[in-house]
């Protein structure tokens, strides 16, 4: 996500770093990039004209003139406002001082409250907690029914509260089960409102009152546009919320509503959905979020997945070959083996910083296995240099692996890609940081 | 016939009216204090724009002509600004040549609905069954969306509300079966329309996205003229983003127009101006409720009005 936010970042701030100094004029200009580019992420304005103003104020301090920096002192300030901006550290989930800690999910219609729902169980359940998941969406046709599957599915205990139809009744319904079963942890869903629905307010006051929760989540769409300030504030101003779910972070959405609801509402990002899968679940990296936008990437989300699936040596190795600009086939091969135990390739790429995956260069999972097949019918010399494969080679290869040429040509043309945007990996200042944090990261 | 059309007015007026008040305040708060028409009223003009997900292309378009104009000495007044703005963003929203779905020269007409998850898909489309059902239409359902829980479920709710027919498999089984058993069906029982709802995807995922192309040549398979309609569905609230996901899905499935979701809360659903002027696609139908009969067709002419 973030992606276009972070590149047009990375151009503004490139253009501030290059400046020997920071004039009062040239500042202006970079501030207004800065805005726009914002804009364009769909953060919402108020809080666009709050950011800019203070990193108009700290940079039009004293270190401006005298500073032999002063570009570097303005990728600081923009760096670390934003770091602040996106919630600070990192912040889990609130535990009920005594008895069963209850969570209430809210938010607007088709933001993701049910998936999440049942994402957010299956994550506790990893967390030591025993949840039980209960829907009080009385109103969208089939929406019980939608997470009573769902905690089938993920094999969490669901309080169906079959005959019952006032949503009050069903949490307290749920409460009482909760206790029975002595599970520790209930997490509410309710039906999605609009923040000027008086009505549906009202009543989303009244479950939070009947169940006191300790956690009530805002789940956010991440493509939200200008309003995603205004319903957050609204949505906190209700009912309080102490949290804040971001979904759909895995398409291509710039996500300024991050910034938006954490900026009006002051809550901290909590959780972000990463994929339509039940463990593409993670708890939200403010800080890393921030290093992304300003063209760090999501380096310290990769190491974390290299380190917990694959071993050091195979990572160095991995590290090596990227870093030598030398990929064939072969390594190809083998990076495949390791990316199938890290995940889809498309997510691991996109944590890399200073490049984005060209349109056409993604490997689905599913396509992984053809993929394998296709390179394993080659020949060694094959792989190593692709350049040989002739359209008789092709043929044989596309008969060994039982498919089409058109699917190793498109496999080659993958490649081909693929090896294009390897060569970024050793433009200078990109390697350093990476190698710096890899260190970081495994020592 | 005058007391519809007063009603389908109102309606969207009140759908609108959260747009409708800020960016009236802002714009009226804009253009009483100015007299001339300077930077600054421009840069407030600005902030109304973006603040209604307007964007900043379409935003920066707008005011250029609005500069003209006041170059041109059309515009002289402050009070002329808004009448201004609401016939540009007009001009930018209406499309020239729209087919006219009307027509309906095949049976069955056959609309295959698609989207990101949560646009509203499966909700517009027991909306669409009721209003094609109002006309006289026979409707038949497809539930292709078989990934999400109970989805099916859902539209099959729908399906009783309405009072129409409906196709369904399985959850998890192929959606391409379902397709495929709906458009047989749809043919044999001599169908008005056949409206086939499929599961939410983003726009990036690209095994999701041949699936779609996939169930598109089912239905082609079938009768060759069809799907008739691919209308993308999308939620009023979503940003810049919305931009991205026309194009995506155009690319893949041709997308012969536009449903704007979710238009009754405070979003703008300024995103759509950008859209269709870049793009070309028309608006066709407009989402303004949760209930059966809060679908409108779409009035280039009724919504600039409101949105300004």
């Amino acid at each position: 996500m973030f992606d276009q936010l972070e590149s047009r970042l990375s151009a503004t701030l490139k253009k501030i770093r290059g400046l020997a100094r920071l004039t009062e004029a040239n500042m202006t200009e970079a501030l207004k990039e800065v805005r726009t580019a914002l804009l364009e992420a769909d953060v919402a304005l108020p809080v666009v004209k709050d950011f800019i103003a203070t990193i108009k104020k700290e940079s039009s301090g004293k270190d401006v003139h005298k500073s032999l920096s002063p570009g570097q002192q303005v990728v600081k300030i923009v760096h670390q406002e934003l770091v602040k901006l996106l919630g600070g550290e990192l912040v889990g989930i609130t535990k009920a001082e005594k008895g069963p800690t209850v969570i209430l999910m809210a938010g607007l219609q088709g933001s993701g409250k049910t998936t999440t729902t049942g994402k957010l169980a299956l994550l506790l359940s990893k967390e030591k907690y025993s949840p039980m998941i209960v829907s009080a969406d009385v109103y969208r046709p089939a929406a019980r029914e939608q997470l009573a599957v769902l905690g089938e599915q993920l094999e969490i205990p669901v309080f169906k509260g079959d005959g019952l139809s006032d949503p009050l009744k069903i949490v307290k319904g749920a409460l009482k089960e909760l206790k029975k079963e002595s599970l520790d942890l209930l997490i509410i869903d309710t039906a999605g409102r609009l923040q000027v629905d008086e009505e549906m307010m009202a009543e989303l006051e009244a479950i939070k009152k009947l169940a006191t929760p300790t956690e009530t989540l805002f789940v956010a769409d991440a493509m939200t546009g200008q309003q995603a300030a205004e319903v957050a504030k609204t949505f906190h101003e209700r009912v309080g919320i102490t949290g804040v779910v971001l979904t759909k972070l895995d398409g291509d959405a710039r996500g300024g509503a991050a910034l938006s609801v954490k900026g009006v509402t002051g809550c901290p990002i909590k959780f972000s959905g990463i994929g339509e899968k039940s463990d593409q679940f993670e708890q939200f990296h403010p800080d890393r979020m921030a290093q992304r936008i300003l063209g760090m990437g999501d380096v310290l989300s990769l190491i974390e997945k290299v380190e917990k699936e694959v071993d050091e040596e195979d990572a160095e190795k991995l590290a090596k070959k990227l870093a030598s600009g030398r990929f064939d086939l072969e390594d190809f091969k083998e990076q495949i083996k390791m990316v199938k135990k890290m995940g889809p390739m498309s997510d691991m790429m996109s944590m890399i910083p200073g490049f984005k995956l060209p349109k056409g260069a993604d490997i689905d999972d599913g396509q992984i296995v053809k993929v394998e097949a296709i390179i394993n019918s080659m020949t060694k010399e094959e792989r190593r240099s692709y350049n040989i494969i002739s359209g008789s080679r092709k043929v044989r290869i596309a008969r060994g692996s039982g498919t089409e040429v058109s699917d190793v040509n498109k496999l080659l043309k993958q490649f081909v890609k693929m090896r294009k945007m390897m060569k970024n990996f050793k433009k200078p200042g990109f390697m350093n940081r990476l190698a710096s944090m890899g260190k970081q990261g495994f020592n | 016939m005058e007391k519809e059309k007063a009603g389908f007015f109102a309606r969207l007026k009140q759908g609108l009216q959260k747009t409708n008040n800020s960016l009236l305040e802002k714009i009226g708060k804009a253009t009483t204090r100015k007299i001339k028409i300077d930077d600054e009223l421009l840069e407030e003009l600005e902030e109304a724009l973006i603040m209604a997900d307007i964007g900043m292309p379409t935003t920066t378009q707008l005011l250029e002509s609005l500069r003209l104009g006041a170059k041109n000495k059309e515009l002289t007044k402050p009070e002329e600004v808004r009448p201004f703005l609401a016939k540009e963003i007009r001009k930018l929203i209406t499309v020239k040549s729209t087919a006219k779905d009307e027509e309906m020269a095949e049976k069955p007409h056959v609309i295959l609905m698609i989207g990101v998850n949560g646009a509203g898909k499966t909700t517009t489309i027991g909306k669409l069954a009721n209003y094609y059902k109002n006309e006289g239409k026979e409707v038949l359902l497809a539930a292709a969306d078989t990934f999400r829980a109970a989805a099916v479920d859902q539209l099959a709710e729908w399906c009783n509300r309405v009072g129409c027919d409906i196709v369904k498999h399985h959850p998890n089984s192929d959606p391409s079966a379902v397709v495929f058993d709906a458009m047989k069906a749809g043919i044999a029982r001599k169908k008005d329309i056949v409206i086939v709802d499929t599961a939410g995807r983003l726009h990036t995922r690209t095994n999701l996205m041949d699936q779609l192309a996939k169930i598109r040549k089912i239905i082609s398979r079938q009768m060759p003229s069809a799907p008739h309609e691919t209308l993308l569905v999308l939620d009023g609230t979503t940003g810049q983003n919305a931009l991205n996901q026309v194009k995506e899905f155009n690319a893949v499935m041709n997308v012969t127009g536009l449903v704007l979701t979710k238009l009754d809360g405070s979003s703008k659903g300024g995103a759509v101006v950008g859209i269709v002027n870049e793009t070309g696609i028309a608006v066709k139908f407009i989402g303004i409720g949760e209930k059966i009969d809060d679908l409108q067709r779409f009035d280039p002419e009724l919504f600039s009005k409101a949105l300004l």
